[in-house]
């Protein structure tokens, strides 16, 4: 299997459940690293290179058909790709030789080599599932412990390149849609309370990216002192809660301003369905106003997956690799444009507008 | 406000800093700012904060690089680690321990791993935190005069020691 093969498919945590309404998916993040050699930020490239050689020859012998990336020998298009798909950071995609990821078939896992630290596990699952993500994760680590000796110390747990990870070396996601509480002006104390209770609210694409579209990442800040159940514990509690803010927020809107609401939905799906040029940040903007349209039942021709899907698929590396050529911001407006008309057309012949 | 560096321009970055308790409050434009290695665009993160970056004075840098820590295995320098936030190996986590105790106390309020603890290097990590406990209980039984307790004590940490080394060789057969 290869990038192309995943091109044409999405990675199954976007196999959205029903009725999850503004969850998108949940993430597991663990950060290992290997007692006998320097953090790959202080590491030589040689050392760099026995670490991935390692991590290469586990990952041969797993039982999942890992697909092995060496950041040395994945063009530049391919690495955006890895990470408009959330697959690697863009700590990774800036890295050369010795470093690169393994990603599972169905993408719920990939394993970062020599980002940050040594090893990041990652664990990706549709909807609020934290603890199915945790389970993966844990099993993969267990079968990397089993081979590699982990930089562990009684006191201070899992040693990470950052201070910031130590302990447990887990950091817990939820990716939420919340168009309810934007709209209503709530956003903000929401995010200054939920940073009270040691929890950070990022954009899509992780740390120092926008909440474009909508879109935030709540996540544990805190690694140290408390077990990974009691972290994952505390994230779905506050998730939960954050589901019914949004949920109360949403009803409001409603109740004191359905027409504005209706209307702004049905731009949205007039502009999607006719515009011949489009910016991905417009993109990101209308397919959120159309998301909240179909979770408030205003428009039902399409599925929340088939809105999620196409947040990652109008990317500018995906449209790329998609019309196979690089294309200038412009042609990229055109094509972008193009595809989401495809997307309409397609999902309303088979049922008539309201 | 006009900016406290070059007093012309209208000071739009405004930097406040705690040392040892005293309020220091910076007014600066964005061009001053920018000269001066402060980066306004990329978030300062909370490891910056607590390890006072960016705002401090050459004057204290080179103060610090004259007893400058290093890690004997890895060779980063206190100065280095602060200037990246980033460690170099494990190792630094004892050659830079002072720093590191309270900045993981202030980030994660503890200071004590309780999370899930590696299966092979495990039984070392459960032996290490039980000897520390029976440690403790020694100093406890010797301050209350009980050197009888303190002596069994004492030979049940022996036996764990030995326990720990004779495990040792299957753990590294396995790596």
């Amino acid at each position: 299997m290869t990038l192309d093969d995943m091109m044409r498919r999405h990675g199954s945590w976007l196999s959205a459940g029903l009725g999850e309404g503004p969850v998108i998916s949940s993430r597991i993040r663990l950060a290992r690293n290997l007692e006998e050699y320097s953090f790959p930020g202080w590491a030589s490239e040689e050392e760099r290179c026995e670490v991935w050689d390692q991590a290469s020859q586990i990952f041969e012998s797993m039982d999942i058909p890992f697909v092995r990336l060496g950041m040395g020998e994945t063009s530049d298009l391919d690495k955006e790709i890895l990470f408009e798909r959330h697959l690697i950071s863009q700590e990774l995609a800036v890295k050369e030789a010795g470093c690169g990821v393994f990603v599972s078939p169905d993408e719920c896992l990939s394993v970062m080599v020599n980002e940050e630290d040594h090893i990041r596990i990652q664990s990706l699952q549709p909807g609020l599932n934290l603890i199915a993500a945790w389970n993966n994760a844990d099993q993969i680590d267990d079968q990397l412990e089993a081979r590699l000796t982990y930089a562990f110390s009684p006191k201070l747990g899992y040693l990470t390149s950052c201070p910031s990870n130590v302990g447990t070396g887990m950091r817990a996601s939820v990716m939420l849609h919340l168009p309810g509480l934007v709209i209503m002006e709530e956003m903000e104390p929401v995010i200054n309370g939920i940073s009270k209770i040691g929890l950070a609210v990022r954009g899509m694409w992780g740390e120092g990216t926008e909440a474009a579209g909508n879109m935030f990442q709540i996540s544990n800040q805190i690694t140290l002192g408390r077990r990974e159940d009691e972290i994952i514990a505390h994230l779905d509690q506050i998730v939960c809660e954050l589901i019914e803010h949004e949920n109360n927020a949403r009803l409001r809107l409603m109740n004191e301003r359905a027409p504005t609401v209706e209307d702004h939905v049905a731009r949205a799906f007039g502009i999607l369905s006719n515009a011949r040029m489009m910016t991905s940040a417009e993109a990101l903007n209308l397919l959120s106003t159309l998301r909240l349209g179909l979770d408030l039942g205003m428009v039902d021709q399409f599925s929340q997956r088939e809105i999620d899907m196409l947040f990652i698929a109008i990317q500018p590396a995906h449209l790329q690799k998609v019309q196979n050529k690089d294309l200038d911001p412009d042609d990229r407006d055109v094509v972008r444009a193009e595809m989401l008309r495809d997307f309409m057309e397609n999902a309303s012949s088979d049922d008539d507008l309201e | 406000m006009k900016c406290e560096c070059c007093h012309k321009e209208e000071a739009t970055i405004h930097l406040t800093q705690v040392i040892d308790g005293n309020v220091k409050k910076l007014n600066l434009c964005q061009e001053c700012a920018q000269d001066s290695g402060i980066d306004l665009n990329s978030p300062i993160s909370i490891t910056d904060i607590l390890l006072g970056l960016g705002a401090q004075s050459a004057g204290v840098a080179a103060a610090m690089s004259e007893f400058d820590l290093s890690c004997s295995r890895c060779q980063m320098t206190r100065t280095e680690f602060k200037k990246g936030a980033r460690l170099g190996c494990p190792e630094c986590y004892n050659a830079f321990m002072g720093e590191l105790n309270a900045l993981t106390k202030a980030m994660h309020h503890s200071a004590q791993h309780v999370g899930k603890i590696p299966a092979r290097q495990g039984n070392k990590a459960r032996i290490t935190a039980q000897i520390a406990a029976l440690q403790k209980d020694i100093e406890v039984a010797i301050a209350k005069e009980q050197y009888e307790v303190a002596a069994n004590l004492r030979d049940k940490i022996k036996a764990l020691k030995e326990s720990a080394q004779t495990s040792d060789p299957g753990d590294s057969n396995d790596a």
